[in-house]
């Protein structure tokens, strides 16, 4: 106990002089891994390359400035599909992740012994794999394009948006769904009435996060051949384009800038 | 019209909310139903209307025993029963027209009632229910707009659209100040008497509870301890419900608020 009596007062300290000696002691051993660890990095190492980075990075910037703006022609359509495939692939999701999201939550599911556990194993199983190891995948099952990104992308957000919707459903206010049991209704009107109105903010917050999400992560499938932009950014990437690697860069920063102003608005308005 | 016979609800901690209740309710009867907390008074009401499901014992409402039957007729039963709670437990962010008619969602089948085309004979019950209370006005407004007293009216128009024959309220003033408390409860045994309707009404506040009511039952520890008209509710017999404790103002004060009241109608 931190309670000490001294000449008959009571004094206080939050921890006891074993336990003050414990942290100093798991202070030390942090630190002493820490050292340890940098210096392994350290050997492993190629110093050269390293001292030589700002000048190589100097050069690149070089050679990238200015953008090569006439190339902006041929990326109307690869962002146009990267934004279909963010937006188709949210919206695939959403429709699955919803009946998972009830059948996971504690207090909807019909049996909390077989089919949540089988909701968990979704939700864990698709949110688990990167969206580009998704695509990688599906390009090899239907082929490349825009198809297997969209698929990729709904894959990889169902668990995301699931988890989310199903810890908001078991956060609800309980007395409410009593009040409206209480009256006589059906199960499931128990749900649009009682459930549903409570975690609309919350639904219609996760869509637009994961949405916002989808278009940052939709940018990089192309780099696998399943569609978008960044189909251009891995072949300027291969013949070292670097005025067209700047100038895609512009426009998926743009991209990202558009998708995180709409869901502001959108959860600005909701709230 | 309610009877219960040896209800039981022991809860899967062990622990024992209710032991052997008897109680029965006459046609038209109001009745309050006061002890410590835990003393298992929201456990009897829910284990009425089944959001708690009894040990063992059975629930008698208009000839009907409620604890053996299906889901489909649980239902149906429950339309009979209005209820009115502590918090209100309006749906937040619905409308308040839109809370009052969901007392209607045991009458209304699911389409009807997920695109809201209720009745006409049910919008208008609803409209006559908010005049009555004073809300009409606020029928558009969302629930979460309204202060504590105007939210517990509108979970009276709720229970009240059901056309019950009996209310369960647990609580109704437990969130309220003194005197939106007195107003919801008179309303509550105004429009009880109106409509001939029988009563279980939770309360803590025992002077609120003598100046309303037609009889008060005590509950303790899960039993009955003292069942009687509000005037026999003597020192003692509280000391029997609540354990020792000076009673005399409690008592007192029943008195004087009556007087002011009369004093100032």
């Amino acid at each position: 106990m931190p309670m000490t009596d001294q000449d008959g007062t009571a004094i206080w300290r939050r921890r006891t002089t074993g336990q003050s000696m414990l942290q100093w002691f798991g202070w030390l051993i942090g630190a002493a891994v820490f050292f340890y660890c940098w210096q392994q990095i350290s050997e492993a190492t190629t110093w050269f390359f390293v001292f030589d980075a700002p000048r190589i990075a100097a050069d690149i910037w070089t050679r990238a400035t200015p953008p090569k703006w006439e190339y902006i022609t041929q990326l109307g359509r690869p962002i146009w599909d990267t934004l279909n495939i963010a937006t188709l692939g949210t919206l695939i999701a959403l429709c699955f992740a919803v009946p998972v999201a009830f059948l996971a939550a504690r207090n909807t599911t019909p049996s909390a012994l077989f089919v949540r556990p089988i909701a968990l194993l979704i939700i864990v199983a698709t949110r688990s794999i990167n969206s580009l190891i998704w695509a990688l995948l599906l390009i090899a099952i239907i082929g490349p394009g825009v198809f297997a990104g969209v698929i990729a992308i709904a894959i990889r957000s169902i668990g995301f948006c699931a988890k989310l919707l199903y810890e908001a459903i078991e956060e609800i206010d309980a007395a409410q769904v009593e009040a409206i049991t209480a009256t006589g209704a059906s199960r499931w009107q128990v749900m649009i009435y009682g459930i549903v109105p409570q975690i609309l903010p919350a639904f219609a917050g996760i869509a637009v996060f994961r949405w916002d999400i989808n278009i940052r992560e939709s940018t990089v499938l192309g780099l696998v051949g399943a569609g978008g932009i960044g189909l251009q950014l891995s072949s300027s990437l291969n013949v070292l384009a670097w005025p067209q690697v700047s100038l895609i860069l512009l426009v998926i920063l743009s991209a990202v800038i558009l998708g995180e102003w709409v869901s502001a608005k959108v959860r600005g308005a909701i709230i | 019209m309610l009877t219960l016979k040896k209800l039981v609800k022991t809860y899967r901690t062990g622990d024992q909310a209710l032991k052997a209740v008897d109680l029965d309710v006459p046609e038209g009867q109001v009745l309050a139903l006061i002890g410590p907390s835990g003393a298992g008074k929201s456990t009897l009401i829910r284990c009425i209307n089944r959001l708690v499901e009894p040990t063992s014992g059975e629930v008698w409402l208009s000839g009907t025993e409620l604890t053996g039957i299906g889901s489909g007729a649980l239902r149906r039963t429950r339309r009979e029963m209005g209820m009115i709670f502590q918090e209100y437990a309006l749906v937040e962010r619905l409308t308040v027209m839109e809370n009052v008619l969901s007392g209607r969602l045991g009458y209304v089948g699911f389409w009807r009632s997920f695109t809201r085309r209720f009745p006409q004979s049910d919008v208008d019950e609803a409209f006559r229910l908010l005049d009555r209370v004073g809300l009409l006005a606020m029928a558009d407004k969302r629930a979460d707009e309204l202060s504590g007293g105007q939210r517990q009216r509108v979970g009276i128009c709720r229970a009240l659209i059901q056309n019950p024959k009996l209310l369960l309220v647990d609580e109704p003033t437990a969130s309220l100040d003194p005197k939106t408390s007195r107003q919801i409860m008179r309303l509550i045994c105004e429009l009880c008497s109106e409509r001939g309707l029988a009563a279980i009404i939770n309360i803590h506040d025992v002077a609120l509870a003598q100046m309303f009511v037609q009889r008060v039952v005590g509950l303790r520890h899960g039993a009955i301890e003292f069942d009687g008209p509000p005037d026999a509710l003597t020192p003692d017999v509280l000391t029997a419900i609540y354990g020792e404790e000076d009673w005399e103002a409690t008592i007192e004060k029943v008195e004087d608020p009556e007087e002011a009241i009369e004093a100032v109608g």
